[in-house]
């Protein structure tokens, strides 16, 4: 097996599916000769062609718009939105367009794109790139949302995410591109799309997380072990729309405490969501409420505060702490 | 024709040397047909058969009638969301008669017309109305999108079908309709940027009918024409008589042929006029219009104008007339009949179009409507 970055499985990953099927296409911003401005498509438009690898104008909205129309003439389309804070340019594409081409249309069309968009902080980009805009996406009816947290899940989600007939939207955090190596197999496989991940197995209490945050998870759950000698399970959700509650539900029956970290805004995001699901389906299981970890409800921290903005282990350990105290 | 182009000869300059500020001034639109039906311009007139000229009016008398029928019907409470189009028949019928059947139709809110000459079922516009699921579900020969609601968001779309059929060498084009109002949308600048950049076989119809329900025209741009708007986006820009059902067409057909022959995309501005409200939904036109305008507008009606001239050729009669009026109304009906029977939807089959196949989550909801 070769240990691979998260943005060389990503790569991978296209790869792979450009070389299996004709149908396929990725374009964006700068993702041709210039391989992408993470080069995440390097060495794709040599090796399939300008007619399957091309850059676009700079236009979001365009680049939607032109995966959705790729999408009726038959292709599969690959839609790279440059950095997710230029979703919004494109969003009445996503939310309007694609994801209610099978609706409107009783099934006659379909938008099998693959929408794919860096997003994520702790990278100290500037204003409206790292974004945590995801529970956006989770709300939109007929999206899949899918973020993974390490090479080997990005390369096998974005296989499925390519192959399936319907929108997804693939984001991958800037953070983790490079932060680390993993072993990823070589050539095709796939990791189902709406299927959790324990990463780590824990008796006393559950945290349910996604993305950079399952690092950030590990490490708060190694330092409550060290402070509080507390055994966390870890569930790393790699799709937060649709989420895998069987996977949740299991765990909390088990550990009867839950926290749920998420990098984006508290209010009505993924984590409320989970925490509703935990409640209607294994409220006689919990012995605390479930609560959250977040960042607050402001725009996107400057660099300067970003690191202090995002949730950190040692606030993931405050909110153990409170839950196991309750 | 009038294809505009870039160019130092198409352009003025202004006394100070460097600020342009005319596109071209000497610009003028396609008209085939005056207003009383005499042939003006015997160099754009469309090569089109007797039995074709005959069918041009018979579809614009047929839709007339339907568009009648249709507000009366919305006014029962029988049709849903409406927007009447007496007026625009020669730009939406001209248009879509220049198509061959495997062109992609891409259309704005209005243009149900166009749809159901490309073979949308009557039945199933009327669906569509009622906002019935089965009014998109169209058969498979049937090469169009359901209307647009969200105002350019098919500018961009059309920019991509072209491009689809540009990639798989297929001589087949892709035409999007928008209003006056819609040639604001940032989406059209960027469709019509994109078709230019690719070179794809894009057609986009302005149907520039004065009024973006009652913005008129002048307060929608400073520009002279919408026409010139290709001009920024490296395409050609054509500005067609909306009114001149043969001029629509001559410009759409040379459009479509300039894209199979890998010419790229063509901006065709319409000049037309709506004659109704701006949908049946409670907007009143006389808030915004004059009666001298509506009356000047009345003069160029479309249906009118060419039946003057088909009858000049002997190829139109009365008889004609009333003959496609019966035949009109009677389809109506049996349309809202087949409409009448179709099984009402249902939440469940609303929540089972949303993926190939239901997460679990839907699954639970699904099961939870139907319980009760």
């Amino acid at each position: 097996m070769a240990q691979m970055t998260m943005i060389q499985a990503i790569t991978d990953a296209m790869r792979i599916e450009l070389a299996r099927d004709p149908n396929v296409l990725l374009f964006g911003e700068d993702v041709g000769k210039n391989g992408g401005v993470f080069r995440a498509t390097d060495g794709l438009q040599k090796e399939f062609g300008e007619h399957r690898v091309f850059d676009t104008p700079l236009a979001e909205s365009g680049i939607g718009g032109l995966a959705v129309g790729l999408g009726l003439t038959g292709f599969r389309p690959i839609a790279e939105v440059q950095f997710i804070g230029f979703v919004f340019e494109t969003f009445d594409q996503i939310a309007s367009q694609a994801t209610r081409m099978r609706y409107r249309s009783g099934g006659r069309y379909t938008s099998p794109i693959t929408f794919r968009a860096p997003f994520g902080g702790g990278v100290k980009t500037p204003e409206c790139h790292a974004d945590p805009l995801e529970g956006l996406l989770t709300q939109t009816p007929g999206l899949k949302v899918v973020v993974p947290s390490n090479p080997y899940d990005a390369k096998g989600l974005l296989i499925s995410a390519i192959r399936d007939n319907d929108p997804v939207f693939f984001l991958e955090h800037m953070k983790l591109y490079r932060s680390f190596r993993g072993e990823v197999p070589e050539g095709e496989y796939t990791v189902p799309i709406g299927k959790a991940n324990v990463v780590k197995e824990g008796a006393h209490l559950t945290i349910i997380t996604y993305g950079a945050m399952v690092h950030t998870s590990l490490k708060a759950a190694e330092l409550a072990k060290k402070e509080r000698g507390v055994d966390v399970e870890v569930i790393d959700l790699r799709t937060i729309q649709p989420i895998d509650t069987e996977t949740i539900l299991a765990s909390v029956r088990k550990t009867n405490r839950a926290i749920v970290v998420q990098e984006a805004q508290r209010s009505a995001g993924v984590a409320a969501e989970v925490i509703a699901q935990i409640n209607e389906k294994a409220i006689l299981h919990l012995e605390a409420p479930v609560l959250r970890v977040t960042a607050p409800d402001t725009p996107y921290a400057f660099a300067q505060i970003e690191d202090k903005w995002l949730p950190t282990p040692e606030r993931i350990v405050k909110t153990i702490n409170e839950v196991l105290d309750f | 024709m009038p294809v505009q182009t870039k160019g130092p000869n198409n352009q003025k300059q202004h006394q100070t040397g460097y600020i342009y500020t005319n596109v071209d001034e000497t610009f003028q639109p396609l008209q085939v047909l005056s207003t009383d039906g005499k042939v003006i311009d015997e160099a754009n007139m469309p090569a089109l058969s007797d039995d074709q000229l005959r069918e041009l009016m018979r579809r614009m008398v047929f839709t007339r009638i339907w568009d009648q029928r249709a507000i009366a019907l919305n006014r029962q409470g029988r049709l849903g969301f409406y927007a009447p189009v007496a007026g625009q028949e020669a730009s939406m019928i001209g248009s879509e008669f220049a198509l061959n059947k495997e062109d992609f139709i891409l259309p704005g809110y209005r243009d149900i017309p166009q749809l159901v000459w490309h073979g949308m079922p009557l039945y199933q516009a009327f669906l569509y109305s009622r906002g019935h699921q089965h009014g998109g579900q169209l058969p498979q020969d049937v090469n169009v999108l359901m209307p647009q609601i969200i105002i350019g968001a098919q500018i961009v779309e059309a920019a991509g079908v072209a491009l689809g059929y540009k990639l798989r060498n297929e001589k087949r084009v892709a035409i999007t309709y928008t209003g006056d109002g819609g040639s604001s949308q940032g989406d059209f600048y960027e469709g019509l940027n994109f078709a230019g950049a690719y070179q794809a076989p894009a057609i986009f119809v302005v149907q520039n009918n004065r009024f973006a329900i009652s913005v008129p025209l002048e307060k929608q741009t400073k520009a002279e024409t919408i026409a010139q708007k290709a001009v920024a986006a490296g395409i050609p820009g054509v500005q067609v008589d909306g009114m001149d059902v043969l001029a629509v067409y001559k410009a759409v057909k040379d459009a479509a042929d300039r894209g199979r022959n890998g010419e790229g995309a063509t901006l065709i501005e319409c000049l037309t006029y709506r004659f109704g409200p701006h949908t049946l939904a409670g907007d009143d036109p006389t808030r915004y219009r004059t009666k001298e305008q509506e009356s000047e507008w009345e003069q160029k009606d479309p249906l009118t104008r060419f039946r003057k001239y088909l009858e000049s050729k002997k190829l139109w009669s009365e008889e004609d007339e009333t003959q496609v009026i019966e035949e009109a109304k009677q389809a109506v009906a049996e349309a809202i009949k087949q409409a009448d029977e179709t099984p009402a939807m249902t939440v469940s089959g609303l929540i089972d179009s949303m993926f190939e196949t239901l997460p679990e989550s839907l699954k639970e909801q699904k099961a939870w409507f139907e319980g009760v």
